[in-house]
């Protein structure tokens, strides 16, 4: 799985009453919450977005409350991956569990400017700056999650590991 | 091999010996609870793996977030749940006017006890870790799973350990003791760990204080808090429940990544200042600085909204008047504080002060109803999360404080010291 992609880049912190604020979430149809999603810090967001670009953040992106409405929204706005230096908990199994393509990466996180042109090849963990021509390597997700990653996500997973296909 | 209390608890639902920080596990559930914005949800990924739940009784459902709901596609939602729930039979559907908010509902009738697997798709669900169990939260995907298998995917956390000693000043409560920890150790300081409470401090906390300390350890980055099962538990647990608990200690010499003190006597009123429950001032520093005069305080919610916390914002507005520039919303968290608080004569107080007395609901505290605030407010709320729009606009300014001090700012109009509050 690869993704290439131009950066917009956010701070630390970055929580999830930002990231799809609660007034919205009377609802949980995916297109109508990706139409608010960053809304409260970045009104543009939605505007700018490019299908497939990349969020890059600094420390406990996603950190606040449990909806998974959160990964959610940017996922079907079109972002094609979050790289971290850390994640929250909860934002960071939503994100797995719905097939969600993240990666924590601190040098990169760090290094990593807004409007760069970034390339991500989940399967290796490399990132690639294509703008300043660097590469970093993120942390490899732990053989289970990967299962996981592999079937597109937790009900898959379950589904084919009672089927006895896992 | 030596382990913490979370990691015991883990390994005996994961059906292991022993586990390890790292260690993926796949452990079986006690209790799955989800509520009217993530519960609706879940139930079409639900229906993608299982037709009925793993078990009727374990199966929990609470309407509480946009309730009495507040337009038309909460009460689609709401309605969502109310019909799972009498088709799969639940023993647990919490209805408006018979129930309250979910973290103050659930171990208020005796559904969560110690030693428990507790998952819930709303993050403040770690608040049963005061009773002794491993409670966390979580989302749609993995509370839809919960509710198919009865069982979920963890990483076994490692730990920090809180050796809590001393007692706490007059005017002094569990809020003050979490809002100080955050503060020291940052809304990342515990970053997928377990915040383990110990030390003979504990045994002067009340079960509320407890609660609310676990409530916001999610508010650390934590996974979950837990504090060890003691007589306070015991007492609490045979009084509102009848199910089998079961005690767990950690090991002497299990390992921690960090082991902080934390002297209760020494910690004074702290307000969590925008826009993060780390931001904390102590009321020494505020005493000191320009007064921050408000607009709207609110008392309730899961982390505040029990009856000792509201107790303890009467016994501050007894016979007082809220300032003439605040509203106040007071909002008992379950239907039996808020029919207490009318026997007790605590309504009578709140009204009397010029408070408006409300069903409870978790209403303003994420933005939701009930007291959402305009461009440029602030507010001094007893809730959990201070972020930029959680209560309305984003220019609105949430400070996050304990009862006591929320009472005291109500009277005087602007943030203020509890102790001074001439009771």
């Amino acid at each position: 799985m690869k993704a290439k992609g131009t950066v917009l880049k956010y701070g630390d912190n970055v929580d999830t009453d930002v990231i799809i604020p609660a007034r919205y979430l009377n609802s949980f149809d995916a297109k109508e919450l990706a139409s608010h999603a960053m809304v409260d810090i970045d009104p543009t967001f939605t505007q700018r977005l490019k299908p497939g670009d990349i969020m890059v953040a600094g420390k406990n992106f996603g950190c606040g409350s449990s909806r998974e409405h959160a990964p959610l929204a940017l996922k079907t706005a079109g972002v094609s991956c979050v790289i971290a230096q850390s994640f929250a908990r909860i934002f960071y199994r939503n994100s797995l569990n719905i097939g969600f393509a993240i990666l924590e990466c601190p040098e990169a996180a760090k290094d990593i400017d807004e409007g760069d042109q970034v390339e991500v090849d989940f399967d290796a963990g490399v990132i690639k700056n294509l703008t300043k021509d660097k590469k970093y390597q993120a942390q490899p997700f732990p053989e289970f999650l990967q299962k996981m990653i592999q079937a597109n996500g937790l009900v898959n997973y379950v589904n084919q590991k009672r089927e006895g296909k896992l | 091999m030596s382990m913490t209390m979370t990691q015991k608890i883990l390994a005996d639902h994961a059906g292991l010996k022993e586990v390890s920080a790292g260690q993926l596990i796949e452990a079986k559930l006690d209790v799955v609870m989800a509520n009217d914005i993530t519960g609706p949800m879940a139930l079409p990924i639900f229906k993608q793996m299982a037709d009925h739940v793993f078990d009727k009784d374990k199966v929990v459902l609470v309407p509480d977030h946009f309730t009495p709901n507040k337009d038309m596609k909460s009460a689609e939602n709401s309605k969502a749940i109310r019909e799972f729930s009498r088709e799969q039979c639940l023993t647990h559907y919490m209805e408006q006017g018979k129930c309250g908010v979910e973290h103050a509902i659930l171990p208020e009738q005796g559904i969560v006890v110690a030693g428990e697997c507790i998952i819930g798709a709303d993050s403040h669900t770690c608040t049963y870790g005061a009773l002794g169990a491993f409670s966390t939260g979580v989302g749609t995907t993995d509370i839809a799973t919960g509710m198919a298998t009865g069982e979920l995917w963890f990483k076994v956390p490692s730990a920090i350990k809180f050796v809590l000693k001393g007692e706490l000043q007059p005017y002094v409560s569990g809020k003050d003791v979490i809002l100080h920890i955050i503060g020291r150790i940052g809304v990342d300081g515990a970053l997928y760990k377990s915040m383990e409470f110990t030390g003979d401090g504990v045994a002067s906390l009340t079960m509320d204080d407890r609660f609310t300390i676990c409530n916001m350890a999610i508010e650390a980055g934590a996974k979950n808090g837990i504090f060890p099962v003691d007589e306070i538990t015991r007492e609490y647990m045979q009084k509102h429940s009848k199910k089998v608990y079961k005690e767990y200690q950690a090991d002497e010499d299990a390992e921690y990544d960090e082991v902080i003190e934390i002297d209760l006597s020494k910690i004074t009123p702290t307000v969590a200042f925008p826009h993060l429950p780390g931001n904390a001032h102590t009321m020494e520093e505020i005493n000191e600085s320009e007064k921050i005069y408000i607009d709207q305080v609110v008392i309730g919610s899961c982390t505040n909204g029990r009856l000792s916390d509201l107790r303890k914002a009467a016994q501050i507005l007894k016979g007082k008047k809220v300032a003439d520039t605040v509203r106040v919303m007071v909002i008992p968290a379950t239907q039996k504080i808020f029919v207490e608080c009318i026997r007790e004569g605590l309504a009578e107080i709140f009204v009397e002060a010029g408070c408006a007395f409300n069903t409870p609901s978790c209403g303003p505290c994420m933005g939701g109803h009930m007291g959402v605030m305009a461009k440029g407010e602030k507010c001094v709320s007893t809730t959990n999360r201070n972020f930029v729009g959680r209560m309305g606009d984003t220019e609105a300014l949430i400070y996050l404080a304990s009862p006591e001090v929320a009472a005291a700012s109500a009277i005087a109009g602007y943030i203020a010291d509890p102790r001074k509050a001439g009771n």
